[in-house]
């Protein structure tokens, strides 16, 4: 338990009648990235903003702690310990953005000197030095984010929650906040993430749990989920007609597509099964002009465990 | 550092947020001003004539209105200030920076406490821009001392304390700026039904008792005592007592609103 940054257990939370949260376990090693993955409307905005101290669990919550402190016995330990950033810019948007960063500078008591000295490096960093004279109102989407998160890390937190960060950001920026998360982990800091997209999930989480309907439907790595969804194949494609007819002779139970004069063979993408599969057309003495190997990708995963799939093979601590 | 420490240094800090934005955006500040300055105006020298041979038993004199205009004048202008407290207090609370705030191991009233001294401060500067204006078209105090001039100071700066704590939680409840402004605007209205303008003994015998017992007419009837040399009688302790009430209503419904969930 000593090493888990974030650790909650049978988390709850309803609004009204509307159930947003049904028994949800996490737990979060020090010093990685998870990514709590999920559509809209799933939960995960619910989750950062209970873990992060901002509205309560409903009673029936077991036991959540954060950097080893008890959330619901002392809130303010916690709040010591952790940044948020959440969905929607948490700058204020009437004063410019070094006074942005002084204010978070006087609310973690810095001295003056040394207050300065952290809104400077931080401004510098995060590429805000030109904008720090200007209203924080007039930033754009991608500048408001990193002078979000240049806040959040005035008072050097040890575990980051970002909620969707990278939410209507243009590519460039989007690129430029993930180099921002790995740098953030490279210091150990312990960041907790909550997207949308499967590639930013893919790219940067260590662990990955997907949440529908305000519970966890799979939880691992990038790999490991992967692992749980069929769809890899090996596709053979061909020019010429006669080629392809052979092959798909050689090849029983390959899905033919005669439009394309493609192949389409199941495989795990293993080594032995790729040299099966050449094997047998050697011995029918023909060549494919282009093979690719298709892996299942995190789209298909989650398509598969969001949109109420039946799911094989899934490991059994998970099945609760 | 003790938890005192804390409070008082948190808390200032978020005074200066809070003076940032008035000086940044003094719009709303100074239209608020105008509402009591142009009332101080259109009652002198538009009403002031037939009010004060009201008052005055049949013979019109507007300069002897005036002395009786001013202390209810003053307590709207508090009354003014407040709204816009109501409406920042209100637009604050939807800022995303609020969410920060309340994530940070900071002194939790210490927002809402920016909030009142702020305002408190803003409801002193229009009380003394108000006050010079009625000086300047020929207000005049009677006999009253340094000690007493202070004691109307202070208390309308504790009136001012109380009615923004009512304004913070009135900003705190309301879903948006335009619902805030118009939640709060009782406290400028209810001046109207105090003995502001006419004495209480001039209105219908069934209101009288509401127009004598509301916080405005003790606390107008103390600072004409205490500028004009009137009685107070038992005004100035209705007046104290109104105001404290008030301030820790205020203080304690605000609070309760602020630390539970946000929506």
């Amino acid at each position: 338990m000593t090493n888990l940054a974030i650790a909650a257990n049978g988390l709850r939370k309803s609004y009204d009648d509307k159930v947003v949260l049904d028994g949800v376990d996490l737990a979060v090693p020090e010093g990685t990235i998870f990514s709590l993955l999920g559509p809209n409307g799933a939960g995960k905005t619910t989750a950062v903003k209970i873990l992060s101290t901002l509205v309560s669990a409903d009673p029936g919550t077991g036991d959540i702690h954060i950097g080893g402190h008890d959330l619901a016995a002392d809130p303010q330990a916690v709040r010591a310990a952790i940044g948020v950033t959440g969905q929607f810019s948490a700058v204020d948007g009437l004063i410019t953005g070094e006074e942005n960063m002084l204010l978070m500078a006087d609310l973690h008591h810095l001295s003056r000197s040394e207050g300065r000295r952290t809104a400077a490096e931080l401004l510098e960093r995060f590429d805000l030095v030109e904008a720090a004279g200007k209203p924080a109102s007039s930033y754009s989407g991608g500048m408001k984010r990193r002078l979000d998160i240049a806040m959040t890390l005035v008072g050097n937190p040890r575990i980051i929650f970002l909620d969707e960060p990278t939410t209507g950001l243009d590519p460039r920026s989007r690129h430029t906040m993930w180099q921002i998360i790995r740098e953030l982990v490279r210091e150990g800091v312990t960041v907790f993430l909550t997207t949308q997209y499967l590639e930013e999930a893919d790219q940067l989480a260590d662990r990955i749990a997907v949440l529908n309907d305000g519970r966890i439907a799979a939880e691992g790595t990038a790999d490991q989920l992967k692992r749980l969804v069929p769809g890899g194949h090996v596709r053979l494609r061909f020019a010429d007609p006669a080629a392809y007819r052979n092959a798909a002779l050689a090849l029983r139970g390959a899905t033919r597509d005669d439009k394309a004069l493609a192949l389409q063979i199941p495989s795990d993408g293993s080594q032995r099964d790729l040299r099966a599969i050449l094997d047998r057309l050697d011995t029918a003495a023909v060549e494919a002009d282009e093979l690719t190997v298709h892996t299942p990708d995190l789209d298909d995963v989650f398509f598969a465990l969001t949109g109420g799939a039946d799911i094989p093979n899934q490991p059994k601590e998970n099945a609760r | 550092m003790s938890s005192l420490s804390l409070a008082v240094r948190d808390s200032s800090t978020m005074l200066r947020r809070n003076l940032l934005h008035a000086r940044r955006y003094p719009s709303l500040t100074l239209n608020l001003l105008l509402t009591p300055i142009m009332l101080l105006l259109l009652f002198v020298y538009v009403f002031g004539g037939t009010m004060s041979a009201g008052i005055g038993g049949g013979t019109p004199d507007r300069s002897a209105y005036i002395a009786y205009v001013v202390p209810g004048l003053l307590l709207m202008t508090i009354g003014s200030t407040v709204i816009g407290t109501a409406v920042s207090v209100c637009n604050d609370m939807t800022e995303g920076i609020m969410a920060r705030f309340r994530t940070m191991a900071i002194h939790r009233p210490s927002v809402l406490v920016g909030h009142v001294v702020g305002s408190v401060l803003q409801s002193v500067a229009s009380v003394l821009l108000v006050g010079a204006v009625a000086l300047a078209i020929g207000f005049r105090s009677k006999d009253a001392t340094a000690l007493k001039w202070l004691a109307a100071f202070g208390l309308l700066v504790l009136f001012a304390l109380a009615l923004t704590w009512i304004a913070v939680g009135m900003g705190l409840i309301s879903p948006n700026a335009e619902a805030a402004g118009n939640n709060a605007m009782p406290l400028i209205l209810l001046p109207l039904l105090s003995s502001a303008f006419t004495p209480i003994h001039s209105m219908p015998g069934w209101f009288q008792p509401i127009a004598q017992y509301q916080p405005f007419t003790p606390t107008i009837e103390t600072l004409r005592g205490l500028l004009l040399g009137t009685a107070i009688g038992h005004n100035g302790w209705l007046a104290v007592a109104w105001c404290v009430g008030l301030a820790l209503l205020g203080y304690f419904w605000s609070t309760s609103t602020f630390n539970r969930d946000p929506k």
